[in-house]
Formats: C-alpha cells, sequence, structure tokens
C-alpha cells in the first residue's frame, strides 16, 4: 500500500504576483500524471462517506478508481450520471465542508483532492451524449438558466421532455456568468456545458423576464407547457441601512460584478463602465465577497475585507481566503461600518468601523459579535462594496396567484420542489435563500425527477 | 428578432425607431420601460416604451443620442438588429388598474420635458381613450425639439407648449405653465412627470406648492434591470427603493431628488471617457446620422 502514502498532490496555480493584474484562471488543474498520482491516495472505501456528503451523491470512488487506470472518458461518464456541470462544481463547490471534509484521509492528513479530479476528468474527456430517451411529447418550461434550472433542464431532456429555459438576461447560465469571475470560472467552461445541454435538445430563449415579459399561467395556459420549474435564484441585493450607504461610490457586490463578470467592464473593448476607488472596501465574508474583493484587486486597488467576526468564521470557501490573501486583499476582521463617509461632492472618501468581539454563541451556534464600545475608527476607501447576501426577487410571486412564499420572500417548495401550485415547481436560492451552486444543482435535479412523476400521472 | 423596421428622426440627435419584439408588444403596459443591448459588446441601457402593437409585434421606442450606446443605436439602419431587447420592465402606471369609473373622475396633468414625450405617449393615449380627463404640458429648449407634438395633440383634451427660447408656445419652463394653468383656474387631480431629473424635481417642488398629488418615473442607473445590481436605487420617504421593480415611478414629493441627481452623474467621467475612446477608434459610424 506504499503507493498512496504520498502527500496530496499540490495543483499548479498562475503565481499571485501575475494574477493579480489579470482576469484568466487561477489555477491550472492536474495533468493526467498529476491526476493519476492524486488518485491513487483514494482508498476506495466499502462504505463511501465522500459521496454521502457530496449534494448530488456523485459515485467519487467509482469515477476516481477509473482516473487510477487512466481510463477517463469512463470517469466522466460516471460522473455525468449524477452532475451535468462537473467542470463547474470542480472548481466551485465548497469541497472542504462536502466530499472532501469526510474523506477518511483527511483525518490523519490531507483528504483526497476529489474536487481537483473532478475538474480534471471534466475538462479533459467530454462525458459521451446520454442516449435520448423516447420522446415524451410533454413540454417543460424553466425559469431561470442558473445551475438549478440547467440540472432541471438537463435531467429532463435526457428523459425525452422537450424543455426550454428562459432567462431575464441576455445569455444563459445565471450566476456562472454574471456572479462567478472568469479567473475562478472561465466563462468558456460555462459556454462548453450549455453547448452540452443544447446538444441534448435543451432550448434557450434569452431576455424573456418571467413575470413581466410572460406569467407561469401564461406558460401553461397559452404556451403549451405542462409544467414549470421556477430557479430564478437570488435576488435583490441587501444593504446595511446605514448612513451614507447611498453615496456615490458604494454598490452592491451584485453591481459589482455584473459590470466586471457579465458586462465585461474590465475589457476596454466593451461599453459598460466600471468604477473602482484606489482603495476599497469590501464588507462581508461570502464567496461573493472574495469574488468582488479579487475582481477589484485585479482593476489596481487596494482592498479591505471587513467583516464582523473573525477569520474562522468566514463563510467563503477556504481556497478562495486563501487565494485572496495570496493577491494581497487586507483582512479587517471583527470589525463592523457604522457609516460610510463623504467628501463634500457626495463620494465616499472612507467607512467608519466599530471594532467587535466574539461574545455568546447566537442561534446559527457561531459566536455573536458584540461591539466594543468606544472603538470607532475610519477606514479611507473610495469605494464600498456591500456582499451582505440577498432577499429574493417578488416578481414570480407577485404575478403568480397561489404560489405560496414564506414571509422573508422565498418560495415555498417541499423536499421534491412541489409547490402550492399544480404543475408549478422551485428549487435553488429561490427557495433556500442565498446558497451554493451544487445545492442549487440538487434541488433541480429532485424536482426534476418530481416534474417526470407529475407528468406521468 | 429585434430588428429595426422603421426609423424616424424627430428632432436633431432624436429619433424613433419601431422594433420587432413580438412578447414584448403583447404585454407592455403603460410607464413600462426595457432593457437595450445595441451590440454584442454593448451596455443594457433602460430606454423607455414610446407604443406598442401586439398585432405588429413591434414595440416604439425614442433615443436620444448623448452616450456610447445611443450613439450607436443612431449609427444603426432599418433592418439592422438589436443584441438584446429584454421587458417590459417596471409596475405599470398605477392608473392602468384604476376601475373606468374611478378613472372618468381623473384630471391628469402630464408634464414631460424632452424625450420625456416618448414615454408620456402611452400614458395619455390610454387614459384619455377611457375617459380620463388629459392634459399635457410638453417643454424643450427650443420648437425643434418638440418632439411627437401631433400625437399627443390627438390624444388628449389640451396640449401646452413651452420653450426656453420662446421659439414655440410659452417662453419658460413647465413649472411657469403649472402655474399659469392651475392660477387660471384650471384644476387636476395629479400631476405625473416624465423628464430630466432636474425638471422633475422642480416639478415636484412647484406641485407641491400648489398642493397637487404628483408622481414622477425616474430614469436612474441601471444594469441589470431586473432587480438584481441596486444600481437604480433611490431614497422615497426615507426608505431604498429599487427604480426597476418599485418604480419607475414614485411619490414626486417623497423622492430625494438631489441624492438621484447625485447618483446619475456616478459614470459621467468613464462613459465621457469611453466616448472618447470609441470615437478615436472610429467604431462610432457617423453615417446616416441624419437619416
Amino acid at each position: 500500500m506504499a503507493i498512496n502514502n504520498h502527500p496530496r498532490v499540490p495543483v499548479r496555480e498562475q503565481a499571485a504576483n501575475s494574477r493579480r493584474s489579470n482576469f484568466e484562471e487561477v489555477c491550472f488543474g492536474y495533468n493526467l500524471e498529476e491526476a493519476q498520482l492524486e488518485a491513487q491516495r483514494c482508498l476506495e472505501c466499502k462504505n463511501p462517506r465522500c459521496v454521502a456528503a457530496c449534494p448530488v451523491n456523485i459515485d467519487i470512488p467509482a469515477f476516481i478508481g477509473q482516473v487510477k487506470q487512466g481510463n477517463i472518458a469512463e470517469a466522466a461518464a460516471i460522473i455525468a450520471r449524477d452532475s451535468c456541470l462537473p467542470a463547474v462544481c470542480g472548481r466551485v463547490c465548497p469541497q472542504e465542508t462536502q466530499c472532501e471534509g469526510s474523506c477518511v484521509r483527511g483525518i490523519k492528513g490531507e483528504p483526497v483532492a476529489i474536487g481537483k479530479l473532478e475538474r480534471f476528468v471534466a475538462d479533459t474527456a467530454q462525458a459521451p451524449s446520454p442516449t435520448p430517451a423516447q420522446p415524451q411529447n410533454k413540454r417543460v418550461a424553466i425559469v431561470g438558466s442558473g445551475p438549478a434550472g440547467l440540472a432541471c433542464a438537463s435531467d429532463l431532456a435526457k428523459w425525452g421532455y422537450s424543455v426550454t429555459v428562459f432567462d431575464a438576461l441576455h445569455v444563459m447560465g445565471g450566476v456562472l456568468q454574471y456572479g462567478i469571475p472568469e479567473f475562478r470560472l472561465p466563462k468558456s467552461i460555462v459556454q462548453r456545458e450549455l453547448n452540452a445541454l443544447q446538444a441534448q435538445g435543451v432550448c434557450f430563449e434569452p431576455n424573456v423576464v418571467v413575470g413581466r415579459t410572460i406569467s407561469i399561467d401564461q406558460l401553461l395556459d397559452t404556451e403549451g407547457y405542462s409544467a414549470v420549474f421556477v430557479g430564478s435564484g437570488a435576488g435583490l441585493p441587501k444593504f446595511m441601512g446605514i448612513e451614507g450607504e447611498n453615496l456615490n461610490g458604494v454598490v452592491s457586490a451584485n453591481e459589482f460584478l455584473t459590470r466586471v463578470n457579465l458586462m465585461r467592464a474590465f475589457d476596454p473593448e466593451h461599453d459598460t463602465p466600471v468604477f473602482v476607488g484606489r482603495r476599497v472596501a469590501v464588507v462581508g465574508g461570502g464567496n461573493v465577497a472574495m469574488d468582488a474583493a479579487r475582481c477589484a484587486i485585479r482593476l489596481g486597488a487596494e482592498v479591505h475585507l471587513v467583516y464582523r467576526r473573525s477569520e474562522a468564521e468566514l463563510p467563503a470557501r477556504v481556497e478562495e481566503v486563501h487565494h485572496a490573501r495570496e493577491e494581497g486583499m487586507l483582512f479587517d476582521m471583527l470589525t463592523n461600518p457604522v457609516q460610510v463617509l463623504a467628501n463634500d461632492q457626495g463620494w465616499v472618501r472612507g467607512l467608519r468601523c466599530i471594532r467587535m468581539k466574539l461574545g455568546e454563541p447566537d442561534a446559527s451556534g457561531r459566536r455573536r459579535p458584540v461591539e466594543v464600545a468606544g472603538s470607532e475608527f475610519d477606514i479611507e476607501a473610495e469605494m464600498v462594496i456591500m456582499a451582505l447576501g440577498t432577499s429574493p426577487n417578488p416578481l414570480i410571486a407577485s404575478t403568480t396567484p397561489g404560489l405560496n412564499t414564506e414571509r422573508w420572500g422565498g418560495i415555498i417548495a417541499n423536499d421534491s420542489g412541489a409547490t402550492s401550485r399544480e404543475g408549478v415547481f422551485a428549487g435553488g436560492d429561490a427557495v433556500s435563500g442565498a446558497a451554493t451552486v451544487i445545492l442549487a444543482m440538487g434541488a433541480g435535479r429532485k424536482a426534476a425527477r418530481a416534474i417526470d412523476e407529475y407528468l406521468r400521472k | 428578432m429585434f430588428s429595426i423596421l422603421q426609423k424616424r428622426e424627430l428632432a436633431p440627435e432624436i429619433f424613433l425607431v419601431e422594433v420587432e419584439a413580438p412578447r414584448i408588444a403583447k404585454s407592455a403596459k403603460p410607464g413600462q420601460f426595457v432593457i437595450v443591448r445595441a451590440h454584442e459588446r454593448g451596455e443594457r441601457i433602460p430606454l423607455t416604451i414610446a407604443g406598442y402593437d401586439a398585432q405588429r409585434g413591434t414595440i416604439l421606442m425614442v433615443i436620444q443620442a448623448i452616450g456610447v450606446s445611443t450613439r450607436r443605436m443612431q449609427a444603426m439602419a432599418v433592418g439592422d438588429r438589436f443584441a438584446d431587447v429584454a421587458g417590459p420592465l417596471g409596475q405599470p402606471s398605477e392608473f392602468v388598474a384604476m376601475p373606468d369609473a374611478e378613472l372618468k373622475q381623473q384630471r391628469l396633468l402630464f408634464i414631460a420635458g424632452g424625450v420625456g414625450a416618448a414615454p408620456i405617449l402611452p400614458q395619455v393615449e390610454e387614459f384619455h381613450r377611457r375617459g380620463a380627463h388629459v392634459e399635457v404640458i410638453l417643454g424643450a429648449r427650443n420648437a425643434n425639439l418638440l418632439i411627437l407634438k401631433d400625437e399627443l395633440q390627438r390624444s388628449c383634451d389640451a396640449l401646452h407648449l413651452t420653450t426656453d427660447d420662446g421659439s414655440a408656445g410659452r417662453k419658460g419652463l413647465v413649472t411657469d405653465m403649472l402655474n399659469d394653468l392651475v392660477a387660471s383656474g384650471n384644476r387636476y387631480t395629479h400631476v405625473i412627470t416624465i423628464g430630466p431629473m432636474v425638471m422633475m424635481k422642480f416639478v415636484a417642488r412647484a406641485a407641491k406648492a400648489l398642493g397637487l398629488p404628483a408622481i414622477a418615473s425616474l430614469n436612474t442607473l441601471m444594469v441589470d434591470g431586473t432587480g438584481m445590481c441596486g444600481a437604480c436605487r433611490v431614497t422615497v420617504g426615507g426608505k431604498t427603493r429599487f427604480t426597476c421593480v418599485d418604480g419607475p415611478e414614485f411619490d414626486a414629493h417623497q423622492v430625494d431628488f438631489d441624492e438621484a441627481l447625485r447618483r446619475l452623474s456616478m459614470y459621467k467621467t468613464q462613459e465621457g471617457q469611453r466616448l472618447r475612446e470609441a470615437e478615436q477608434r472610429g467604431h462610432i459610424c457617423k453615417i446616416g446620422r441624419n437619416s
């Protein structure tokens, strides 16, 4: 067994110094030799905890077994049984709290690099197009082309349904396009996954704002769809409600990332402008905050991450925090903004903050941050990016009679995605509130099964 | 989809286009807007809807060439296609849902400045047709810039023109005309104003002094236009609201216009720079500017 006792194979990356000024992908991924060496570390447990910890239950030991043998196409086919976006998930899943977090190799050392192996397989071999099932002669409309919608569309198309995916934006992919930056998830990878779905027969219709351009009821009653899946995503950005938040130079992370990622404002060949301060304060601690901070660094800014808890509580993926630190992001932990400061032109000149300390655990089990009296201080910045999460967009709920929502606005759906309206299913952030790509994908797949059952009745 | 079927110059640097957009034509209501991208590398910009025809499957837009994107649109010809048109967006005017019996009791005064004439047209047409008393004040810098006069004249009870230089109608501002009309005994239940932000600020102030309820349709910055980015946020009655999903129409007496004006200038420097760069690269074709 000596062969698999070597340490985790490191992945090659673009050096921090060079990547600070470009939007090219940070991580280069494994080559075949590295992937096979890393695959050797997998013990192929009889009772694999990694599979149970994967929201879509990919047969991880089986695909890694094929990588060991060098059968990459086989490995791709195994992953494709459970995931339609492996090249995406290999890059953006929080593996440390899912598959890799429960890998037995992690108990005494480092877990198997499951994410990097998934990515290698997806980048190297295209899974064979599934043999199309008997056409079902029934149409399903998918609202929103993010991970939930694409996963749902993929399964339904596989089973022979005629599927159309609508999106409000001009491109397909939702958060994969407007949210996650190029250096973490190249848009060419997203396009490849979209092409694969198109090859399966999925139709895409951009520029359709369901709830405005057409209602859910019209889709069902006049456009001939037998069922609708709503995967419309997270929605409206939250702000803190502090003084000065509407000053020029204060933007939501959604706005900043949309300008940079979707509209490609970093490229002078594109028309959309983006404002970046010489010094930027990013407020928040999730993946969106890291993405915004790292985009601002690439656009030349000195970036402070302002977070009210300590570094240990940062909800972002460990790899993103690590990369952001390498790229020079400054960590202002246990710090909470109290006011955005203005210059005499109504632009941001700084962020007044207060120091925090950790008190008793709160409902989330994390220690509650409490203010340290009299500890106010100012961070100088010309721009403030608020990355505080989102609240659901009311558009679909308010235009779909009988579709019940939670008090906070999320669509109410049961475990299989069924809502209070017959024939209307929902999943992803629109139901759960902001979460991850893989959880949305899992919800989309569950809903696909429920839609299949519903349409067979 | 989104091809230009008709293009007509209404005034220098202001043109009307009829664009194929069947889904939007079917669902548009007075007061709503669209987001348009001229080409594959273009911005998403909000534009008002000046008309729609569900039968023809087309919408009308009036565009003033002032920035990078609107100049690119100006250079487009009949047969060209916009890359994207999404909509209709925003809430319809609050009078759309008003029952006819109640609407008939309304005496509406629309106050439009410059290209603001375009978005009021579908509202004026519908509310007048459904029995409301509708008057319009249309103002511009000079007579050449008074657009859609005939269309508005045909569909309202009275059209009042003002120009800054007196070349047509009353010399002065739209607020002067508002004060004149009320002073001479005209009565209105609502003022609805669409135009430059600074004009709407002063219309709101004048209406308030006259004790008139006023609605303003805000033209804030937007990126996605569907409630995702928050670029369009405004303070209304002390609360932050999103123009794209909560608006575009708000109670004008509650809007913080000074903040809204300041926020409009946010990308002025970058926009100016991109415009200069684009013109230097020769990307903006000036052929056909006057067609």
